[in-house]
C-alpha cells in the first residue's frame, strides 16, 4: 500500500486546500501524472504522483484543507492485489482555471467545462464565470484575500530565509556586447514565434556555471548541504495582481537554447494563468530573477530556502568601458549572487560570478 | 483597416497579455512598456499577437521604433496599406 501524501509546494507552504480529484479508485496511474489540484497560497497547482500505481481510497474531499504530508489517497503498488476497479473516461485536458474562478464558479454553482475563456492562455477568468452564470459581480473581496494570503506566504518564506541563512552578496559587471550582437543575428533570420530573449541566454549560463560550482545548486536540509543532480531554475515571475512566483524549469543546462525559450514561454503563461505542477514549485534548485525590465541597475535577492544561491540580473545599459587602455561605450549588465554562507565562500561565489561572465562572452557556445 | 478598428485590435491584444489594462488610461505619447508594465516576454507575446491577428511581419530590427501606442498604431499602419 502506497500513501500518497499532500507534498510541500515550496517553503511558504503549510497547508493546500485540495480542490479536485482527477483520478478516482480503481484508476491506474503513472508516476508524474496529474493526479490533483491543490490550491497554495500563491496558485492552484496541478499535483503529480510521484510513483505508478492503482488508486485505492480517496481520504481527502475537494473543499478540505490539510497540513503539508497529509495522506490524500492510498493506492497499491503495480502487481499488489486490486479489487475490480471501475472504469472511467479518460480525463480531458484541463483548461487553466485561475483560483478566485474555481472558487467564484463553486459560489455560484456555474459548471466549468461549460464556461468560455477569454484569459491569457485561454484561462478561465473569474469574469468568465460571472458572464456565464449571468449574476452581476460583487465588490472584489477574494481576490483581495488572496492577495494578502500570497504576501503573507512570502514574508514567512523570506523571514526564514533571512533568519537561517547567513546571505553574502557579490556582483560583477557583465560586457554584453558579444551576447547582444549574437541574439540579434540569431533572431535576424526567425519568425517572431521563435526569437529568443536574452533570459534564455541568461538562464543557460547560469546552468553551465553551476556545473562547475555544485556548491551553488542544491538544498540546505537538516544541518547539511545536499548537491543537485541537475539545474532545476527556478525563474522569478511577477503576477499582474501582484505577488511573485518561481518554478522551475527542469534540466536547464541540458536543453538547447530554442527548447529554453519554449519552456520559458510556456512557464510563464502557465505561471499566468495559474496552471502550475506541483514538480516545479517543489523542485528549484536555484532561482534567477531579473528585475532589469523594472530599470533597476542590480538586485541583490533573498534566498529562497531550502536553496542556496539567488542569481539576480539587472538592467542591460549603455556604460563607459575601459578595454585594453581606450574607454569604449559597453552594453553591461550587473550580475548577482546571493549564496548561503554555511555552504560556499565568497571566493567561490566570486569565481561563479566570473565563470558566468565568461560563459555570456561566449554565446555561440550556450 | 480603419484607425479605430486597428486600435480596437491592438488594445485587445494588449489586454490578452495584461487584463487589468484600462483603456481610457492609454496615453498615446507615452511609453507603453512603462505604462502597462510589460517585461520583454509580455512584449514579445504582444507582437506575436499583433502578427497573428494582423498578419504582418515585425523584425525585431524595428522593436525599438514601437515605444508608444502612438508608434505602434503609425507602424501598423504603415504596414497594412
Amino acid at each position: 500500500m502506497i500513501e500518497f501524501k499532500l507534498p510541500s509546494l515550496g517553503a511558504d507552504m503549510d497547508e493546500g486546500k485540495l480542490l479536485e480529484w482527477k483520478v478516482s479508485p480503481g484508476d491506474t496511474v503513472k508516476k508524474g501524472q496529474v493526479v490533483a489540484i491543490v490550491d497554495t497560497s500563491k496558485a492552484a497547482v496541478d499535483v503529480e504522483i510521484w510513483c505508478d500505481g492503482v488508486v485505492q481510497e480517496l481520504l481527502v474531499q475537494p473543499g478540505e484543507t490539510v497540513p503539508v504530508g497529509t495522506v490524500l489517497a492510498t493506492l497499491t503498488a503495480p502487481g499488489e492485489a486490486a479489487g475490480a476497479a471501475p472504469v472511467r473516461p479518460e480525463a480531458m485536458p484541463r483548461r487553466p482555471i485561475t483560483p478566485a474562478a474555481r472558487k467564484r464558479a463553486k459560489e455560484l454553482g456555474v459548471d466549468l467545462d461549460a464556461v468560455a475563456a477569454t484569459g491569457p492562455g485561454g484561462a478561465v477568468t473569474i469574469e468568465d464565470v460571472e458572464r456565464a452564470s449571468d449574476i452581476v459581480s460583487p465588490p472584489e473581496a477574494p481576490p483581495q484575500g488572496k492577495a494578502a494570503e500570497m504576501r503573507k506566504a512570502i514574508a514567512a518564506a523570506m523571514s526564514r530565509s533571512k533568519r537561517e541563512i547567513p546571505h553574502y552578496y557579490l556582483s560583477e559587471p557583465v560586457p554584453m556586447r558579444c551576447a547582444s550582437a549574437w541574439l540579434a543575428k540569431a533572431n535576424e533570420g526567425r519568425p517572431i514565434t521563435t526569437r529568443l530573449l536574452m533570459a534564455a541566454l541568461q538562464l543557460k549560463a547560469v546552468a553551465r556555471a553551476l556545473k562547475r560550482f555544485p556548491e551553488m545548486n542544491g538544498f540546505f536540509r537538516d544541518g547539511a548541504f545536499q548537491p543537485a543532480a541537475a539545474a532545476h531554475i527556478g525563474v522569478a515571475i511577477s503576477l499582474r495582481q501582484g505577488g511573485l512566483i518561481a518554478p522551475a524549469i527542469h534540466d536547464v543546462g541540458d536543453k538547447s537554447l530554442e527548447q529554453l525559450m519554449r519552456d520559458l514561454t510556456d512557464l510563464v503563461k502557465r505561471a499566468r494563468a495559474g496552471s502550475l505542477r506541483s514538480s516545479e514549485m517543489s523542485d528549484p534548485t536555484i532561482t534567477v530573477t531579473n528585475l532589469g525590465e523594472q530599470g533597476v541597475a542590480a538586485v541583490y535577492g533573498v534566498i529562497y530556502p531550502p536553496q542556496v544561491a539567488l542569481v539576480g540580473f539587472g538592467r542591460i545599459s549603455e556604460r563607459p568601458w575601459a578595454e585594453n587602455g581606450v574607454v569604449t561605450v559597453m552594453p553591461v549588465v550587473t550580475a548577482s549572487l546571493a549564496a548561503d554562507h554555511r555552504v560556499s565562500d565568497g571566493h567561490r561565489g566570486a569565481l561563479f560570478l566570473a565563470e558566468l561572465r565568461d560563459l555570456m562572452q561566449q554565446p555561440e557556445s550556450l | 483597416m480603419e484607425e479605430q478598428e486597428l486600435r480596437a485590435v491592438v488594445v485587445a491584444t494588449l489586454k490578452s497579455i495584461a487584463p487589468e489594462v484600462d483603456e481610457s488610461d492609454l496615453r498615446p505619447d507615452r511609453p507603453l512598456r512603462n505604462q502597462v508594465d510589460l517585461d520583454s516576454m509580455d512584449w514579445l507575446n504582444f507582437l506575436i499577437g499583433l502578427h497573428e491577428k494582423l498578419k504582418v511581419e515585425i523584425p525585431e530590427a524595428d522593436y525599438a521604433r514601437l515605444v508608444t501606442l502612438g508608434d505602434v498604431l503609425d507602424y501598423l499602419k504603415a504596414k497594412l496599406k
